[in-house]
Order: C-alpha cells, then structure tokens, then sequence
C-alpha cells in the first residue's frame, strides 16, 4: 500500500494515516505527495497558479494500493485530475480514496472509499480546514459564502 | 508574471524566483516513465527562429512538447521571409493561425518588443540581436542554485565577448535582481559603452578575479557579429581571458564553470576544463528544457491577461 497526500493539506493529513497505521498496527506504509495542479480542467479559468511538491516513494506504485488522501471531498474535479497524473506514473492494482470531509455536491461520478466526516453543505458555504502542521491549529469550519448568511460559521467537532 | 517574457529586467525577484521553483517542480517530470504532461494541450507554440539555432530551437520545441502544446516550427531560410516578408506580415499571418505563444529569436535587438504590440498571445524572446536572451538566463540561474543551493550573496564572474553578448546582458539583470553580485571581465574593446549604468562591477584582469568567484560563466567570441578588429589575435585573447586548467585552479574549491553554448574549445575555454567535473554546460542543457517548460506553464497555463 501507498499513501499518496494531494497538497497541500491532503500531505500532512497522509502522514498522520500512516502514523496511526503504524501505532495500531504496525504498519509500515510509504507516504508520499501528488500534485495534481498541471492535470486540472480549470486551468484556463484562472491564472497559473503555483505548483505544489509531487513526491512518489521510491518503490513507485506499480501494482500497489494507492490511497489518495485529501481534505475536502466536493465537485470531485481534483480526483479526478489525481487519477489522470496516476496513469502518468505507474500503474496501480487499485486506487482508493480517503477524505476527511465530504461535503457532498460531486459533479463526477466519483466516490471516496474512507470519510472521516460525512457534512452536509450548502453549495454558498464553504468548508475550510486547518492543520497543525500547515496552519498551527487543528479545525474544520463551516463559513458561509454570502456575508450576513451565517456569523462566524459552524464548528465541526472531529 | 507579465503577459510576455522580453526582457530578464522586467522580472521582479518574486517572479524569478517562482519560474525557477516552478522548474523545480518540473524537472521530476523528466525522470518519470512518461515525460507529459496535459497542460498545455490544445494550445499552439510558434517558434519563429530568424537566426540559426540548435540548442534554443530543440530545447523550446521538448519544452512546448513535454507541456502537450501543438509546435509549429518556422525558421526564415525556406520561407516567405526569404521572399522579402516583413516581421510584421509574418506576425500577422501567426495571428491568424491562431497562435497562442510565439517563441522568437531575431538578429535585431527589440523584435520581440515589436512583435508583442501586433500578436495577442504571448511573445518570449528567445536571444535577439545583442540585446537579451531571458530563458538562457533563467536556465543559468537554475543551474546555479541546482548546484551551490542558493544565488543570494555569490559573486558570479562573466567572462568574454559582452559586447555582443545577449546572454551577458540578461543575466546581468537577472542574476542581480538574485542578489548575486557580477563582475564582468572582458578587453576593454569588448565592454559596451553604457556598461556603467549596468548594476555590475567591470574587471580587466581574469586571473585577479578567480579566487573570489563562486561561478565563472565563459562566453563565445561571437565572430559573426564583429565588423572591425577587438583584440590583435584570437591566441592573444585566448591567452589573456581563456579559462584553461591553470586558472581552473585559482577558483575556490566548490567554484563552478558555466558558458551557454556553442563553446569554441581552446579559445575561451580549454577543452579539459569544459570536460571537467566543475563543468555544468551538460547540466545548463538539460536545465534549459525544464526552465522553458516553466515559462510556458507560467504565460499559458492560466487565463488569458490577468496576471
């Protein structure tokens, strides 16, 4: 098996899995970054943007299990970009997702296999998580996109 | 970044430090089993080479290619400007091709500024005249920080023809706007006159300088370019501004060795030093495919005009 993070936050997110996998069971598991940036289908719709780290781990993911780990599951557009720069690397036995958000709304017919949170959402609110490692505190909060539509957002308890 | 690359004095230290990290980036691509990436598919990249070129040509087509981009190559032996076409009438007829970038190198100083103001999709000069070549700068300047870990507060010594020499000027600016502080070395004859407004220091003495550089970049004499006499005889000049392996000995121990190509062995450089393991012109080849990928990715890759 191979962790496979998508940056930002799906990185530490990654790592934590595979820190967990080898608390519990003693599992050792290759943890790498996949930056899916270049393979996304709204490129044009805003300028270039900076690329973030891709990091496969040295044994590669030919035939292995690659769970790709993310933040927020939403439209489904960036797994889907995920799953376009896989085919460019190797060649995986199975492909599986880990989200710790799903948010609902997936314009794809994709489908994660591990939630660490199923919230409902509406399409105007906006889900912003924060890490320890990237923003110095551990939290997902519901905002509302429109001002005066929620004040200060709802807090999810993990 | 702007809409076009002209000039290496046009990027600010943010934008340069982005492309190089973006290149960063890039550069894994090239040791993966499939060497693509969808970006750029469906866009067109022109290279429209009015003077002879190998390395430039080669390493923008790999780069549009490696991006997925359509390339249509257009050198002016063979075509209608043989014919007596005008930059402009070619421009225009890119235009209306559909062209989405248009990679030029041109023997007059400012085409590609003039070519800008007639096309609407983006311009990178690729060398014109004696003026700039942006992307050969970029490419030294990942080279460097590939191989020393840092540009800021090295002292990078340019030695040669920087008179004719478009490479010079834009990594002049560049390297600077890095924080590397350059000293150029060359005969007098050899100096433009405005080198003073230049944000470099000038030297006339190549064996005083070598101890203190990090980097010596070496330079053609560019022959076909000259029209009158800059120096009494090649071997003269040789033995005055050539890196041979004497003076490869007079650099510190982690100093390295660049020149951007063609290199004229046993003019400006001894053939032992440029094989040498100090040598990175291999490596600046290599880098000049991803730096352009860079490029390209960072004027095509978003929306059109909004950065």
């Amino acid at each position: 098996m191979v962790l496979l993070g998508i940056p930002t936050r799906g990185v530490p997110l990654a790592r934590r899995l595979a820190a967990r996998l080898d608390e519990t069971e003693s599992i050792v598991v290759p943890v790498g970054s996949l930056d899916i940036t270049m393979y996304r289908d709204d490129l044009r719709l805003r300028p270039a943007r900076p690329l973030g780290h891709t990091e496969v781990p040295a044994a590669g993911i030919d035939d292995k299990i690659v769970v790709l780990v993310d933040d927020v599951l939403y439209s489904g557009r960036t797994i889907r970009a995920a799953l376009d720069a896989l085919s460019d690397i190797g060649r995986p036995r199975a492909v599986q997702l880990a989200v710790l958000v799903d948010r609902g709304h997936r314009e794809l017919p994709i489908r994660p296999d591990y939630v660490g949170k199923n919230l409902p959402t509406s399409k105007r609110e906006a889900v912003r998580v924060l890490l320890t490692e990237t923003d110095g505190a551990d939290s997902v909060t519901l905002v509302g996109a429109v001002a005066g539509d929620r004040t200060g957002g709802r807090s999810v308890r993990r | 970044m702007n809409r076009h690359l002209i000039s290496a004095a046009d990027l600010n230290r943010d934008e340069a430090i982005e492309i190089l990290d973006t290149a960063e980036e890039l550069a894994q691509v090239a040791d993966r089993p499939i060497r693509k990436l969808p970006t750029l598919r469906g866009r067109t990249v022109v290279n429209l080479f009015y003077e002879d070129s190998t390395r430039t040509r080669i390493s923008f087509e790999a780069a549009a290619k490696r991006l997925s981009a359509d390339v249509i190559n257009f050198s002016a032996k063979g075509s209608s400007v043989a014919k007596g076409e005008s930059l402009k009438d070619t421009a225009l007829t890119l235009q209306a091709m559909g062209a989405d970038a248009v990679v030029i190198r041109h023997n007059a100083s400012g085409a590609p500024h003039r070519l800008a103001g007639w096309v609407s999709g983006s311009v990178v000069n690729a060398g014109d005249g004696t003026h700039e070549h942006p992307t050969q700068a970029l490419l030294d300047a990942f080279t460097i920080r590939r191989r020393l870990g840092r540009i800021d507060g090295l002292r990078v010594a340019i030695v040669g023809d920087i008179l004719h020499s478009r490479v010079a000027r834009s990594n002049v600016w560049l390297l600077t706007t890095l924080g590397a502080e350059v000293t150029l070395v060359a005969p007098p004859t050899l100096l433009p006159v405005a080198v003073g407004g230049w944000p470099c220091s000038v030297s006339y003495d190549f064996p005083a300088i070598l101890p203190g550089s990090d980097v010596v970049m070496m330079l053609r004499v560019q022959h076909e370019r000259m029209t009158d006499a800059y120096f009494p005889s090649v071997r003269e000049y040789s033995r005055r501004y050539g890196l041979d392996s004497d003076r490869l000995a007079l650099l510190p121990e982690h100093a390295i060795v660049m020149h951007p190509g063609p290199m004229n062995r046993g003019v400006e450089i001894a053939a032992e030093v440029a094989d040498s393991a100090r040598s990175t012109i291999v490596e600046q080849v290599a880098n000049g495919v991803v730096v352009r990928m860079a490029v390209l990715y960072l004027l095509l890759g978003g929306s059109e005009g909004t950065r």
